[in-house]
This record gives C-alpha cells, sequence and structure tokens, in this order.
C-alpha cells in the first residue's frame, strides 16, 4: 500500500464508519475493512474503478461530487471522511471541505503542494506551468484545477475554523523524509492533514 | 429457433410444478388452502446449498427465464442474455431458480386457476396479491428446494421489488439483493399508468366483471390497450425516435384512422401478441402489487427505517433513460440504505432503451453484474 495510505490508516480508529471520496480502485476501504472492521462507502465517478470496487467487495457509489455535492448525506454520520488527491480537481474545495464536516466528525485530505521546490524552480527557471511526475498534465487540460500550496490550505482552514489535527508530508514517492517535516511547504511533495471543526474540541 | 444451441445456453429446460399443500395467509387477510408454483431451475446445487440464486419477474414475467423449452422455440427464456454458463448469472456455477409467481397465468396457481370451492376458475375472487405474498411464497419454495440462504435475489422492476422485499421479510435467508431498475414506491404517475391500463380491460365488454373464463371470451381489446400503454412506458423517446421515428408504413398519408405510423403499427403488434398469451384478470392483479409496494410504509415512511431491518449486501442500478423508475428513484433507495448503513453499492447505467434497458446487455451493465455476482460466488465458494 501507498504510504500516504498506510499514514491514513494508522489514523482510522478499528470499527470506524468511514465516506471516501474518490475511493479509486477502494484499495484503502478494502483494506480498512479487512483490516480494521472499518464499514462505510467510496464515491467514485470513474467507470472501471466502479466495476473494479463492485468485484473487491467494497461498497461504492456512483456520485459525481461537483454536480451532485453530498446533501444525500446525513449530518455526522460517518466518523471519518477521506479525500486523497482529489481536492484539487473538485470545482469548489473549500465547500468539499465544509461538506467533509458536515458528515464527518474529522476529516483526511491529502493534496499536491504547488510550492514544493522543484515545482517552484520549473517556474522560476522555465517560466512554464509546472509539469511534474505528481503533475503530469498541460494546463490547458488537467483535472487539477485547484491547486494550492500547504499555506493555502492552513489559510483556508483557519478561514473556516478548522483545526488541523495531525499533518504529514511525503514525497512522490510517498515516503516519509524527515527533511521534508524541516520546511514542508518548500520541501514536501504531498500532504496529509487531519482535520476538524473548531467548535467540537471546545 | 436456434438450429444448433449456443455454447452459453442453458440448453432445453423443462419447468416443474410443485404443489404446497398448506393454507398461505396473504396480505389482504384471505388466504389460499393450496398452491402451484411454476419453477425451472439451472445449473446445480452444491453441497451445502450455498449457491442458490432466486430470480424474480417483473410484470409481464414468468418461470421461463433462460434457455429453450424446445428446440422449435422461437426464442429463449426472457432474461437468457443474463443466465447461462460464462454469463453474468453464470450457471456452471450457481443453482438459479426461476418461477412463475402468484397470480401469475404460467402455471402457477392465479385467477385462471380452479377454486376448489366452486369448481370453477377463481377470475375476481382470486385475492389480491402483494410483494410480500410473492415473497412469502418464494420461502417456502426455498425451503422446499433446500435453500436456507439465497447467496442473491436478483430482480427488475417489479423484480427488484421482490428483491428488496426479501431483505425485510426475511434478513437472514440471502447474502445478497441485485436490485435492477426498481423504485421504494411508485409515484402518482405511475399509478395512473396502471390505472389507465386496468380500465382498459375492466371497460372491455368481454370482461364480464373478471369472469370471462365462464363465457369462453377474453377481453382481447382492453388487454391490448393496457399493453400499449404499458409498452409505452418501457420505452425510451430515444429509442422509439430511433426505431421508428415518423416512418410510414406506406408511402403517403391516407386521411384515415388506420395505424399508418409505424409505430402504429409496433404497438398494435405487441398488443394483440401479449392480449393472446397474457390473461386479463392477472394484468389486474400484477398492476396492483406494484401499486401497493411501499416497504416504508409500516415504518413512519422512513424508508431508512425500514432499511435497518436488512442485513444483506445490496447492488442497485439504474438506467440512465428509465423514465418509468428513473435514476433518481434508485438513487432514493440508495440513500436510505446509506442512512440505515447497509452495505450497497450503486451505479447508473447510460443506455438509449428506457426502462427495457435492464433486459439488454450493454459491455458496462454485463461488466458490473459479472464483476459483482463473481465475488458472491468466490463469497459462497461457487
Amino acid at each position: 500500500m501507498r504510504t500516504d495510505l498506510s499514514i491514513i490508516e494508522r489514523w482510522i480508529k478499528p470499527g470506524s464508519h468511514v465516506l471516501d471520496l474518490g475511493c479509486g480502485e477502494g484499495i484503502l476501504l478494502d483494506y480498512l475493512q479487512r483490516e480494521k472492521q472499518v464499514t462505510g462507502f467510496g464515491l467514485e465517478i470513474n467507470q472501471e474503478h466502479i466495476t473494479t470496487c463492485m468485484a473487491r467487495g467494497v461498497s461504492v457509489i456512483e456520485q459525481n461530487l461537483d454536480t451532485q455535492g453530498l446533501g444525500n448525506f446525513e449530518d455526522q454520520s460517518f466518523d471519518v471522511v477521506l479525500m486523497t488527491q482529489a481536492l484539487q480537481a473538485v470545482r469548489r474545495p473549500d465547500l468539499v471541505l465544509d461538506e467533509m464536516l458536515r458528515l464527518g466528525r474529522e476529516g483526511i485530505v491529502t493534496f499536491p503542494n504547488f510550492a514544493y521546490w522543484r515545482l517552484r524552480w520549473y517556474l522560476m527557471h522555465k517560466g512554464r506551468m509546472p509539469e511534474s511526475e505528481t503533475l503530469p498534465y498541460k494546463w490547458y487540460n488537467t483535472p487539477n484545477i485547484h491547486l494550492c500550496t500547504f499555506k493555502d490550505f492552513e489559510a483556508l482552514c483557519q478561514r473556516r475554523n478548522f483545526r488541523i489535527k495531525n499533518r504529514t508530508v511525503v514525497d512522490g514517492e510517498h515516503q516519509d523524509h524527515w527533511f521534508s517535516r524541516l520546511w514542508p511547504n518548500m520541501l514536501g511533495q504531498i500532504a496529509i492533514y487531519r482535520i476538524t471543526r473548531e467548535e467540537e474540541e471546545l | 429457433m436456434p438450429d444448433s444451441l449456443p455454447p452459453d445456453s442453458v440448453g432445453v429446460v423443462t419447468p416443474e410444478t410443485l404443489h404446497f399443500n398448506a393454507p398461505i395467509k396473504l396480505t389482504c387477510g384471505q388466504a389460499l388452502p393450496a398452491f402451484d408454483l411454476v419453477v425451472e431451475t439451472y445449473g446445480t446445487l452444491n453441497s451445502d446449498a450455498s449457491n442458490a440464486i432466486l430470480i424474480c419477474h417483473a410484470l409481464s414475467g414468468d418461470h421461463h427465464a433462460a434457455g429453450y423449452h424446445s428446440m422449435t422455440d422461437r426464442k429463449p427464456g426472457w432474461w437468457d442474455s443474463c443466465i447461462g454458463p460464462g454469463k453474468p448469472i453464470d450457471t456452471s456455477r450457481f443453482f438459479v431458480v426461476s418461477l412463475n409467481n402468484l397470480g401469475g397465468c404460467n402455471g402457477s396457481t392465479g385467477p385462471c386457476s380452479i377454486n376448489p370451492e366452486t369448481g370453477k376458475a377463481y377470475g375476481p375472487d382470486f385475492p389480491v396479491i402483494t410483494v410480500q405474498d410473492w415473497v412469502q411464497s418464494q420461502a417456502l419454495l426455498a425451503d422446499r428446494l433446500g435453500i436456507d440462504c439465497w447467496a442473491a435475489v436478483v430482480g427488475g422492476s417489479l423484480g427488484g421489488m421482490q428483491a428488496l422485499q426479501w431483505s425485510l421479510s426475511y434478513p437472514d435467508r440471502l447474502r445478497h439483493a441485485v436490485v435492477i431498475a426498481s423504485t421504494p414506491r411508485l409515484t402518482a404517475q405511475n399509478i395512473a399508468f396502471n390505472e389507465v391500463a386496468r380500465k382498459a380491460i375492466i371497460s372491455d365488454p368481454e370482461f364480464h366483471g373478471g369472469r370471462y373464463y365462464d363465457t369462453h371470451v377474453i377481453p382481447q381489446q382492453g388487454l391490448m390497450l393496457a399493453r400499449m400503454v404499458g409498452h409505452i412506458t418501457y420505452l425510451s423517446d430515444a429509442s422509439m425516435g430511433e426505431k421508428f421515428g415518423r416512418e410510414l408504413r406506406e408511402q403517403a398519408y391516407k386521411f384515415g384512422y388506420d395505424a399508418e405510423f409505424q409505430v402504429e403499427s409496433y404497438l398494435r403488434y405487441q398488443g394483440e401478441r401479449f392480449s393472446e398469451s397474457f390473461d386479463a384478470n392477472t394484468y389486474l392483479l400484477m398492476t396492483r402489487a406494484l401499486d401497493y409496494f411501499d416497504p416504508a410504509y409500516e415504518f413512519d415512511n422512513d424508508l431508512a427505517k425500514a432499511f435497518g431491518q436488512a442485513r444483506c449486501e445490496f447492488l442497485v442500478l439504474s438506467f440512465s433513460t428509465d423514465w418509468r423508475f428513473t435514476p433518481k428513484r434508485s438513487e432514493e433507495l440508495v440513500n436510505a440504505m446509506i442512512a440505515a448503513r447497509c452495505r450497497v453499492s450503486y451505479a447508473e447505467i447510460d443506455a438509449p432503451w428506457g426502462h427495457d434497458a435492464f433486459l439488454i446487455p450493454t459491455p458496462r451493465y454485463t461488466d458490473i453484474f459479472t464483476s459483482y455476482l463473481d465475488r458472491v460466488g468466490r463469497e459462497v465458494s461457487a
């Protein structure tokens, strides 16, 4: 399993009820179901991925976050709402984050850091929109329509009164390195945030 | 008729009539003293009876879901596209059971059967049957076949309602419910279409209050009309448009009221054929069963509360152009299941054929159906 997924896995309590937004082929949910007796659903729009989930025994719902929203889910009906590598691809990341914390007591989000030093270097050196292994698309047909930096994300969390419970940064191979922890916004390639609503802690 | 049987056909099959000698109490309060169910089975039941799949038919279906009754049959069973060796419901792994429901007109006890009390056909005296009653009778059938727990109960449309009802009536007797192109309850518009169909039948002068068997006539015009109106709701505007457009049977308008457009003659042909083979009282009964189905009713109209009873896992499928039971209706089901924390998977399949799409294999439909049931098979080591 990818390192980011194994980090997420450590943050999820056994028996939790989990919603995975953009669950892909259901690898994480499948693992959580088997190893941690987790229940829950994945949302996905990729047809092949949906079929793979069904073949795996992962409960998957065909639902588009952008066009259908999450209005069909009840308030605080999940322990954890996950979204790995999809925040940058939705139309309104801020609203999706709001919704995540309406449905779940806790949200776990991963996304690529646009302030990663290689991307900064690419932009400065070439003067063109960065392309990399994590961001392999041309600017005009990329699914990643809302790229942000760790600082941007944390500013949004502050604005919305989200509390950041944990933050981990990993590199493109999803490895956890001491030096990326040192200066995450410059050296971290992918961030994993665990957030909750501020009020909850009061 | 096939010259030779395709390798993925279940081949030539023979229905069997099973007699049930104990009275069955029905939702309406009445009871049937005894009843028959006509059944077809495909494949082999394994030693622990864990590989059985129940097929529930829709309004006009019957027990003949797959294969041929003889080598001279023009067409195979109604769901032959999905049932057979290597097909989504793989008969080389599963033991598949398909029956004609109670109240039907293809051999199971129904309005055209003889009422033991009078020695005449039941006709209008046959009690109104509900989806719950069907499921109850199917559970008795399962007992008879030695099946404690179905690997899956599968159905489209009205058949999907039976699969849903199974999950509520006998939560521990099925592992999976596959609910295709179905709905948690009919809308006013759905009931309205059923009412038009019933009114067409009942107002046919040959209906004789449902006792037409005694006079050896059938309300053919009424049944034909009922089927014509029903048939329109099974197709989509686009699929009808593609099939017929405004095509005329002959070159020019004739300025009369005979069937001039191709679509008219198609509907008349479908209606006529249907009216020759289906029983009008059964049609009334089936449409009423549709109208009454409403599992939330007993749970304060809270569908999620109803699904609180369910223990099985669900696969719900809808079709993009189905306007009889739209994807929205399936989503209602799914949302209630999510709220009840049932295990459920859902997909909306893009298909142009309206409600009938559940009978027509398309790549995505077949892939999903095959993958899901493959896992069901692995679970029960089939």
